[in-house]
Formats: C-alpha cells, structure tokens, sequence
C-alpha cells in the first residue's frame, strides 16, 4: 500500500516527506532554519496536525520538527519496527479451575510499541501469560475474544451476544467466567448480564482497568489476578464487577451487578456500590464475602439465558425548566419506554406533566428513578408525586437509573402490556431493588472533619 | 594448603596494582592513562507558582512524618521491545518492593498519585525551558512531544516520568574549549525518599511534579575538575535567567564517567558541585580496579560461562558455631547461607575504592535487590571477620573448597534468600565481564555506592494523555529578548573591569551579575569597588549573619542609590551593609544613625590633620615613617567614614 510508507502524514506534512522522499521508519537528516536535526520518522497521530514531522532522536526521545523550518531533508537509512507480544505456551495445571475470558474490546492486558506509544492488547491466553505470569498460578485460562468495541459502543446487539456465550460455557462445563470490558459502560453491561444470565452455576466477573496497562503502576494485572480468583475458586456465583477497593494495590471489591456504579471519572477506585455494601472484597488468597445472602456456587449446568432488549428506551435526565418537548419528541419518535432521573425524592415540575399525559396515552412506559443515586423514590410524600403517579409515572424504589435503564429495554424486549412491564419492572432481580437501605450503605465521608482525617491517614485509600 | 590472604595486605597490594593515587597526586597525564571520560546531566528546578501537570503550588514542603494520607503501589515491569523485561525492570521486581507515597492535601492532588491523568502543561516553565536552551545554544524543537520515561523504583507513581525535550545540540565555553551538549529537557521532579527498609520503600510527594529542566552534555570532559567546571558553568548560566530555584535540592546532578575498557556508570543525585572532582576521580579508579579483578580473574577460570557458586544453609546448632554473631541472627529467625565462590581468593578484599574492596560491591547487590539490611554478609578475607576463624573453619569444612576459592555468608529472612543468592551469583559472574551497568549513590567522602542498574534504552515512550505542542518561531522570538547575556561574557566583562577572581564563585551562584553591572552602569560607582562589595563584604556577612526574607539584591542597589544621592563616600557602604542584610526594613537614614554616623563637613575633617600631626610628633617613640599617617588615619577613620574618601585622606595625610 503506497500510503503506509507515510503512515498518518497528511496534507503539507506529507508534501514535504514525498518531496525529500523521505519514508516513515527512516532514518532523516533535517535541515532546517533553527540547525539540523536528526533522527528516525516516526507516524504521526490522525488527530494531530500537518505542520510537523516527528523524529525519534538517539537519546529516545520524540520531537516535533516544523516543517515551515525545513530547508533540506535526507533519508540516510530504513528500519521498521514490529511489535507483536510474545506467545508463551499457557501452562495448564492439574487441579486447578477452568476459567474463560471472554473479550469485548476493552484492553486489560497489553504492551507497548515503544516507538509509537500505541497500546497493543495482550488477549490470547499465551499472550496474557506473556504480560502477567502469576495467572497460572490461579487457573487454567482461555479465552474468547467476542467483539472489538470501545466501552461507550457496547449496546444491546453485545450485550445478548455476551449472555448467549456466557450460556454456552456454562454448558461446556467451566468454573468461572471473566469479562474483560472497558471500565465506563461496564456498569451499564453488568446490570443487563444480571437480567439476560439469571441464577448462573458459576461466578460472572467484568474487570477492567482504570490505568493502561502499559504503565508499570497500573491496576490492570492485580485487577485480572482478583477477577480470576474470584472466577474460578469465589463461592458468589452472580454477576459482578470486580475492580479496585483502595486506589491502593491492596485489595478489590466484588460489586453486585445490579448496584454498582462507576463514581469517578479517573481513580483506580473508582466502582463503588450504591445503597449496599460490596459483595466481598478479593485478594490474590481468595474472596472473603462481606455480605452473606449471596447465590452460591453450585455444580449444576443450569442458568437462565434471556436474551432479549428493546432499542427504543430513553433516559431523561430532569432539569430545572425542562420543556415539555423533550418529553413529546421521544414519543413522536417512537419510543416505547422512559426512565426520568427526577430531582430529590423523584420529582419533575409542573410544565411536564401534559406531556408525561400524553406519553403514557400513547402507550410508553414511563418509570422515575433520582438522580440523588441514593435513596428511595418517595412520590407520596408530595401532591406533585402523587399527582405524576396518577398520571402513570411508576416509581421504582432504589434501582440506579443506569439499571433501571437496561431494566426497561429488557423487559420491553419481552413484552408491551402494561401490567406486565409495571410488575417485572418491580420484581427485583438480584437486588436491583433492595427491600430496605442498610446504614452502611450510604458513606460518603467529607474531607476536613478531624475523625475522618484520622481515618484517612491511618487507612490506605 | 596456599597461605591464606591476609585481608589488609591484599588490599593494600591490590590498590597499588591497580595504580591508585590521591586525586592531589593525579595529573591530565593520570587521567589519560585511565581513559577518563565523563558527562553530566544537571538538573534544575525552575521558579514557578505551580507543578508541571497539575495545579498544586510548588516549592512547599513538608517534613518527613507530616502528611495526611498514605497510599500503596507496586511497579510491575513492562515488556520491553523485544518481549523482555529490561535489567532494571527484573531487578526491581525481584525486590517485590512495596512504595508507600505519603500526601499532603496542600501540595499534593490526585493528578501526583496517578489518578488524575495530566492537565495542559505549565506554560510559564516551558519558556523558562526555551529561555535556557536559547542561553545553551540548542536547537529549539518545532514540537514538543511530552514523552514517558519509565523508572520503576517507585519514585513516580505512575511508574514513568512525563518529559519533553525543548532542545538539542548546543554548547557552553569552558576554559579548555566548548563542551557539547547533547539536549534540554523539561520535565517533572520526583518523590523525596523518607525511608527504603526491607521490602518497604517510602516517599513523600511534596516535590514531585515540580518543573525541572536537564541539561545533558557529551561525555566530553578529560579530568575531574573539567567535570566540576562545566557543572558550574551550567548551574550558572541557569541561575543567571534569575528564573530558577535556589537552596538545597533545587539544583542536583547526575556524573556519568567511564575509564578505557570500562561502562558508563552514573553517580546519581549529587548535590554539590564541589563533590563532583572526588567522585569522579574514584570512580574512574574503581572501574579500573574492576577491569584488574577482571584480568586476574579470568586468569584463573578460563571459562567463565562454566563457573558455578555453590551454597549451603549454615545450621549454626548443629554445626556447633560459637560466634554471637551468628547466634544472634539465629534467634532473629534470619537464615544463614554460606557461598564457595571458585577461584575468588584475593577478590573479595581486592581494592575498588579508597575504604572499599569488591566484597563492598556484593553487600551493596544484597541490600538493594534482595533488601537485606545492612550488615548483610561476612567473608573469608573481611579485615574484621564478625565470624570467629574457629567458625570459619567448621563453614568452610562444608564447602569444600579448594585452593584459590573464597567464602562469604550472607543472612535474611527466608523469603529473601533466594533472590540473594541470585544476586551473589550474578554480580560475580559480572566480575568476568568487568564493570557492570549501574547507578551509584554518592557518598560525602566522595565514594559511591551501588544503587540501581542502569536503566535500559527502551524505557521512553509517548504519553498517550498529552498532545505535542507546537514551539512557532513567533513565540521563540517573543522569549528571546529576555534571554540574559551568556555567563562566559560576564566572566570575560568583569575580568575587564579587574573585579578579583575570587568574587566569581559568589556572584554566579546568586546571579549577581545584572545588579552589579546596573549599580555600575546606572550610578557610575567603580566596578571593582561594586564587585568586592558583593563578592567580598556581602559573601562574608552572609556567613556571619542571619537575614529575613524581606533582604533582596535589589535591595543593595537602593543602598548604592541612597549613598550617591547623600553625596556620601561609598566606603560607608560596605560598613553600613551589614545592617541592611539583617534588618532589611530599616530605612537608610536609621542605618546611619545605627552605625553612629554624622556628617561632617570634609574640611573639618581635613582641619584636624596638622594637629594630630604635631600630636604624634610629640609622643612617638619609633623612627618608622610609615607609622604617622597610620595613626592619623585611625584617629580619623570613623568620622571620615562616609564623609570623604578615604583613599583621598590618606593621601592628603601623607603629602599635606
Ligand atoms: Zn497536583
């Protein structure tokens, strides 16, 4: 291919390599009005501009050189790299669990190209020892690699290929199933595997990583190591995420899949459950449940593959002086299902309401959850909430919006009638409605308070 | 049965066969002989309001225990290139360290911790960065890459250091000639260490994320003093921009030096200039001795590749070992092993550094990759055995070694011993090949110890948070006028103006050049007066005396202001500066009075000379002539002080 030779050089950048000819990978002398330079060309980024070429200098560092600066340029020698992870034979140990990793996209193990800092994913199981040999202490992987999507593209049409495999190895026997995904929707994905995949045999853990895996600090090998031993020797046979406890390596958590949430936008820590405390916590010696009502492992082969999603479900996000139109044009395009985030105890103004009217007369299911993430949806407490339930809005106690989401789209895959939609939707299924709020379940510690000070600087975070 | 070697004298001999002389006794012709080759990456902080990536202020620290929360990480290594881990990266997963980062919430965010990722780059320390690559001379990048270069000693949580280059190729004048420099950096200072004990290694994170710049040269200096100039004239000419930190730690280096047929090797962290000549002369020396355990040894295993330690647990009770030492370590629960190291007889106690012999090599290895504290091992040819010869008998019986071998133990806790005895093994077997790889910590005596291998090539990569920045000629054109004249041109100005030589140390270090040439150029005072005033009155006042933050350069400026518009004589200035450094609110008029001065008219002055003249006449004893106007002037020297000159009076004294 004629491009690759100048591989993500486009417009006056590219120009000035076919004029000098000068390859990506070769080795250039660059004269340019600030001195000479020197050098390997190294591709440039597609998002990056056409103004500079890069060189790799022989100290390793990268620069840019302007081309406005170029009066000459030479090639003097050709070098292409290539990078592949290297393949070393999983050992498989008598004795110990089968586990399956099934990928989605997200990388969990990888390496570097070290020339173009681009990220290649470690997947195969040979791969994966490659990267992080202490998983053979831990089971006899495999691994499956269903779909290359980014985190925010995974949806419904991955989501029931996902229960479907899960399905089928569950059937072929195996001792715990990890989820490699990317950490942002995982939560979206952990509660629609907890609705397609129910009372499963063996554990079920999505794990991710909050920090690539090409940085020596990075929570992606212990975040695996925890999610194989939850897999294949964890008791808790459920759906959960499996990720940091502390921001330091120290342990992780098992969360519920129907209760967890992503909380941060950047910490290792950044999964925490909603309402509840975590399942267990998990170290490389084992998970150690925290609560004790989990589903247990069983031997048996059976579990409850229910494949099925609705597209035309929206989530509508209440804010003060929300027009009545974002209502009417969901309905006018045709969507079967809503879920509002009301405000406090699940609340929206006045304005709305002809417009919630008109939507439940037309058919679609509209469902308040709030946006305070904890806490019930209280509607009686107020004539308003009395006022919206009367009009056909159903309150749905604790469920996260996040899950009640994936809950109506799943429910909606299924059937239309309203009753039947109105009591599966309050049917809890793994505790993506609790009966009651525990006092732990709610802590979020300010910072500045002298107790919490103590604690902060005793307790690792 | 050979004698046995007699530790000292060994040592002795050894240090002569290597050829070792004092560095008062080393000349360019000592050095040539070595190979002496050496470089310098000089780091910098720069004087900025806030860190590189994130917002935190910076220059605030905090004391060792004074921090809010803790966290833990461990650095896993990555593969390299080729699918292997690199030397660094294997040594300090062996050592299965646990990093503890101590935060403080005032000057460390998340961002330090790595759980942020990096905000936009401080701007106002990348033109600090361009300003001192133009002073350098280096080529001016068109784009900055913010690269990652990874240390996985902990010192970064993240596991990698965020750094750019701004520019390569320059150079800087020496008395000898030009060194070249091979690139500027900017970068991110690291952690400050509290602790490294055991498995536990401790660090604060007050300093890290400050902006830093490095300065590489080429290992163009032949001798240790050139080594120590160049250093000089590099923290000099970044302190001359004035936008620079200063005090301790602001400014730090690392001393590359290699000698013929030896590695580089990296002296890490040394924090005064004045130290480079020793540590470097060492150095050179300890390789050499390197390469001559390397010749003998070869001598006697001809094939390397063949040679294997051989080990065995000491069993102390059943061996019937007395020495308490032992005893000791075996109610610690620690393990003992003992090593036969074949054809190591004499190696153990041969010379590498003034006060260290190899074995010194070994307990360093132990310490740092299997964290066995210090004392860690003892051996057959210790000067002072901590195990008895009866002991050492009843080990060796064990070993069975034969003539020409050498035996040392070492101890720890169990899940150590392993990777101790790896370390042994490895570091003798480097002994073959001569000097390894490595970083060392430089000691006050001006040794090193070891501290790390040296860091592969393959650890820089992109970071894949932050975008290129694009440096257009505008925006170097816009910093350029502010780049100060090159500190050779201020040696060479105040060489002219015949200000002492020994003033220059001291007005580089606290870049006192521009104030000087403006009190010289602006109120016309004389330039060796000016330049004594600071390079001799205020240097000593200033290790006499303490100040307060309120005491600035600009500050002596306005005293040289004050004594030209009061038309006094400028010798008052040297008397009244003194108070000025310790009172620097006080105003001029009150330092005066403080130093009892009053103004008297010159005549006056004058007035009283034919009467102390006729006073002395009277009384003096001796016939010297010189003693008259010596007198006089001591008489009149304290009202005379700012009110004439004194040059003039005496002068007048002598001929009037
Ligand atoms: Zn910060």
């Amino acid at each position: 291919m004629a491009d690759d030779i100048f591989q993500g050089y486009k417009g006056a950048g590219l120009e000035v390599l076919k004029k000098f000819n000068v390859r990506v990978w070769g080795q250039a002398e660059v004269e340019t009005t600030r001195g000479p330079f020197q050098g390997t060309v190294l591709p440039r980024a597609d998002q990056d501009d056409d103004r500079h070429i890069v060189l790799k200098i022989a100290t390793g560092y990268n620069i840019g050189v302007d081309i406005a600066t170029i009066t000459a340029m030479r090639e003097t020698g050709y070098k292409k790299a290539n990078y592949k992870i290297p393949e070393k034979q999983f050992p498989v140990t008598p004795g110990l669990p089968a586990v399956k990793l099934l990928g989605t996209g997200g990388t969990i193990a990888s390496r570097l190209d070290y020339r173009t800092g681009a990220v290649i994913p470690a997947f195969t199981p040979g791969e994966l020892y490659g990267a992080v040999p202490e998983l053979a202490d831990i089971c006899n992987l495999t691994t499956e690699k269903l779909f290359a999507v980014f985190s925010e593209n995974m949806g419904p049409e991955q989501y029931k290929a996902l229960a479907v495999a899960i399905g089928r190895e569950i059937e072929n026997g195996i001792d715990g199933i990890v989820i490699g995904h990317g950490t942002d929707t995982m939560h979206y994905t952990a509660a629609a595997l907890t609705f397609m995949v129910q009372d499963p045999p063996v554990p079920i853990v999505m794990v991710g990583s909050q920090r690539s895996s090409d940085r020596p600090s990075s929570d992606a090998a212990l975040n695996l190591m925890h999610a194989t031993t939850a897999a294949g020797h964890g008791g808790i046979a459920e759906v959960m995420v499996c990720m940091f406890g502390p921001t330091s390596d120290e342990y992780g958590f098992l969360h519920r899949g129907t209760r967890v949430r992503k909380m941060h936008s950047s910490y290792r820590s950044t999964f925490r459950t909603i309402g509840d405390t975590p399942l267990a916590t998990v170290t490389r010696a084992g998970v150690k449940p925290i609560k004790q009502d989990f589903k247990p492992r069983r031997r048996d082969r059976k579990a409850v593959i229910r494949p099925f999603f609705e597209e035309k479900v929206a989530m509508i996000y209440y804010y003060t002086n929300m027009q009545p139109d974002m209502i009417d044009s969901l309905v006018e395009h045709g969507y079967k299902g809503i879920i509002i985030i009301g405000t406090g105890l699940g609340h929206v103004n006045k304005p709305l309401y002809p417009a919630i009217e008109r939507a439940v007369a037309k058919g679609v299911h509209v469902f308040m959850t709030v946006q305070t993430l904890w806490g019930y949806v209280h509607m009686f407490v107020y004539d308003t909430g009395r006022d919206l339930m009367a009009k056909g809005v159903v309150p749905l106690e604790n469920m996260l919006p996040e899950v009640a989401y994936i809950k109506l789209g799943w429910v909606l895959g299924q059937t239309r009638d309203r009753d039947e939609v109105r009591r599966m939707m309050l049917a809890p299924i793994n505790d993506d409605i609790t009966p009651r709020e525990p006092y732990n379940g709610y802590l979020v510690y300010q910072g500045g308070v002298p107790e919490v000070e103590e604690f902060v600087r005793k307790v690792h975070k | 049965m050979k004698q046995p070697i007699d530790p000292i004298a060994n040592y002795e001999a050894t240090r002569r066969a290597v050829g070792y002389v004092p560095r008062a006794r080393a000349d360019q012709a000592t050095y040539d002989a070595l190979g002496f080759m050496s470089g310098l990456e000089v780091h910098q902080q720069l004087l900025t309001g806030q860190k590189l990536f994130c917002r935190c202020p910076a220059g605030i620290y905090q004391g060792p225990d004074d921090y809010d929360a803790e966290i833990i990480r461990h650095m896993r290594p990555t593969l390299s290139e080729l699918g292997e881990y690199d030397g660094t990266a294997l040594m300090e997963f062996k050592t299965r360290k646990q990093i503890v980062y101590r935060i403080k919430s005032r000057t460390a965010c998340t961002y330090e911790v790595d759980d942020t990722p990096p905000f936009p780059l401080n701007r106002q320390a990348l033109d600090i960065a361009i300003e001192i690559a133009l002073l350098s001379r280096l080529k001016i990048v068109g784009e900055v890459h913010i690269t990652r270069k990874q240390y996985l000693d902990g010192s970064i949580p993240t596991g990698f250091q965020r750094t750019a280059i701004i520019g390569v190729e320059g150079e800087i004048p020496l008395k000898r000639g030009p060194v070249r420099l091979i690139q500027l950096s900017l970068e991110e200072d690291s952690c400050r260490e509290v602790s490294d004990i055991g498995h536990v290694r401790t660090y604060r994170t007050d300093r890290l994320g400050m902006p830093l710049i490095e300065t590489v040269t080429y290992p163009d200096m032949k001798n240790p003093d050139e080594v120590r100039e160049a250093c000089d004239y590099i923290r000099f000419l970044n302190r001359s921009t004035g936008k620079v930190r200063t005090g301790i730690g602001a400014g730090r280096q690392d001393v590359n030096v290699s000698c013929r047929g030896g590695t580089r090797v990296e002296i890490k962290g040394v924090s005064h200039t004045a130290w480079i000549p020793e540590l470097t002369h060492n150095e050179c020396f300890r390789q050499w001795a390197l390469l001559e355990i390397r010749r003998e040894l070869l001598a006697r295993v001809p094939d390397p590749a063949a040679w294997k330690p051989s080990s065995v647990r000491v069993r102390v009770l059943t061996w019937g070992l007395r020495s308490p030492a032992l005893r000791a370590l075996r109610e610690r629960g620690q393990i003992m092993v003992a090593v036969n190291l074949p054809g190591f007889a004499g190696a153990l106690s041969h010379f590498t550094q003034p006060g260290q012999c190899f074995a010194d090599e070994l307990a360093g290895r132990l310490k740092v990759i299997a964290c066995l504290e210090r004392p860690n091992m003892d051996h057959s040819e210790a000067a002072v055995p901590a195990i008895s010869a009866g002991d050492w008998a009843r080990i060796k019986q064990e070993l069975t070694p034969s003539d020409g071998d050498a035996q040392l133990v070492f101890w720890g806790p169990e899940e150590d011993i392993k990777t101790a005895l790896e370390t042994v093994e490895e570091r003798c077997r480097m002994a073959f090949a001569g000097v390894p790889n490595e970083t060392r910590q430089p000691l006050a005596d001006g040794t090193t110890v070891f501290e790390r291998v040296l860091p592969g090539a393959d650890r820089m990569y992109p970071d894949t948070d932050s975008k290129p920045i694009p440096l257009e000629d505008a925006h170097i054109e816009r910093i350029r006028p502010s780049v100060p004249t090159e500190v050779s041109a201020r040696y060479q100005q105040m060489k002219t103006w015949g200000v002492p030589e020994n003033c220059y140390a001291y007005i580089f270090t606290r870049n006192l050049f521009p104030v000087i040439e403006r009190v010289v150029s602006e109120l016309g005072f004389g330039p060796v007066f000016v330049g004594t005033v600071f390079g001799q009155t205020l240097k000593h006042i200033e290790g006499h005396h303490q100040t307060t933050p309120d005491f600035t350069y600009n500050k002596v400026y306005g005293l040289f202001k004050y004594v030209k518009e009061q038309g006094l004589a400028p010798e008052i200035i040297r008397a009244m500066l003194p108070v000025l450094y310790q009172h620097p609110k006080m105003d001029f008029e009150s330092i005066l009075t403080s130093i009892n001065f009053k103004r008297v008219a010159e005549d006056e002055i004058l007035s009283k000379v034919p009467f102390l003249k006729e006073k002395i006449r009277s009384t003096r004893v001796s016939t010297d002539p010189s003693i008259e106007p010596h007198w006089i002037m001591g008489q009149l020297r304290t009202s005379a002080l700012g009110n004439i000159g004194l040059t003039g009076l005496s002068k007048t004294i002598e001929h009037g």
